[in-house]
């Protein structure tokens, strides 16, 4: 089967199908980067979290995040997986791959491509903990804000 | 005309729905079909200046015009990754 760029997937991920989607002969070196369930926040005890998504419009963001990496660093391939419905602590919520021929343009874009995921990408998390349940919000997406966008570069570069 | 309204995350539980169907006055902005469900349901009044809207699954601005059967979409601020 062959695995796409991007996904928004039910499914438990992996990094190595990416890695080998985006890597070639030419490369001198490829970053993955997994975001894992993590069994606490803000003080809370996380049970579990449910991921929600517009599934068409996040894979239209993650395509436009795709194509912005391209546009900055075209020598670099990358793929993102993100994962929705229940996941346990410990699971992976998103796993990223970016591959070039020199390593500090495949870190700067895999950071890029997380960044710019938390500012645009709609998706949810619904936090089950100790004690009760709460969504998190974060950034108000719009993939229009200049601003936003040079924020995760300049954060992907430091 | 008719169009579906999409909700998401908190949007969905304050509204206890995921999809509706209204029909509005046209002609219509996405921000006019936003007050008829704001006005079934004021508590996502709270979410006026934070959230994002979608037209037929692309991001949008709440004074785009909407056409009868435009899928409509509120997105509470996103927390992904």
């Amino acid at each position: 089967m062959t695995v796409p760029d991007v996904a928004i997937t039910t499914e438990r991920l992996a990094t190595e199908p990416l890695v080998a989607l985006v890597s070639s002969g030419a490369d001198g070196g490829v970053v993955t980067f997994a975001g894992l369930v993590r069994n606490h926040n803000q003080g809370r005890q996380v049970r579990f979290l449910e991921y929600e998504a517009y599934q068409p419009l996040a894979e239209r963001a993650l395509r436009q995040i795709v194509g912005e990496t391209k546009t900055q660093w075209p020598e670099v391939r990358v793929a993102v997986h993100h994962r929705v419905g229940r996941l346990d602590i410990g699971d992976a919520s998103i796993v990223i791959a970016a591959a070039s021929s020199h390593r500090a343009d495949a870190f700067a874009a895999s950071r890029y491509v997380i960044e710019r995921v938390k500012q645009i990408v709609p998706i949810w998390k619904h936090e089950h903990f100790e004690g009760g349940d709460v969504w998190l919000e974060g950034a108000t997406a719009d993939p229009d804000d200049e601003a936003a966008r040079v924020e995760a570069y300049r954060i992907a570069c430091a | 005309m008719r169009v579906t309204v999409r909700l998401f995350a908190r949007l969905r539980e304050l509204t206890g729905a995921g999809e509706l169907v209204r029909d509005v006055a046209s002609p219509a902005t996405a921000r006019d079909v936003g007050e008829a469900v704001a006005t079934e349901w004021p508590a996502i009044r709270a979410y006026e200046s934070t959230l994002s809207v979608a037209v037929n699954a692309e991001y949008s601005r709440l004074h785009s015009s909407v056409n009868d059967g435009d899928e409509v979409a509120f997105l509470p601020p996103v927390s992904g990754g």
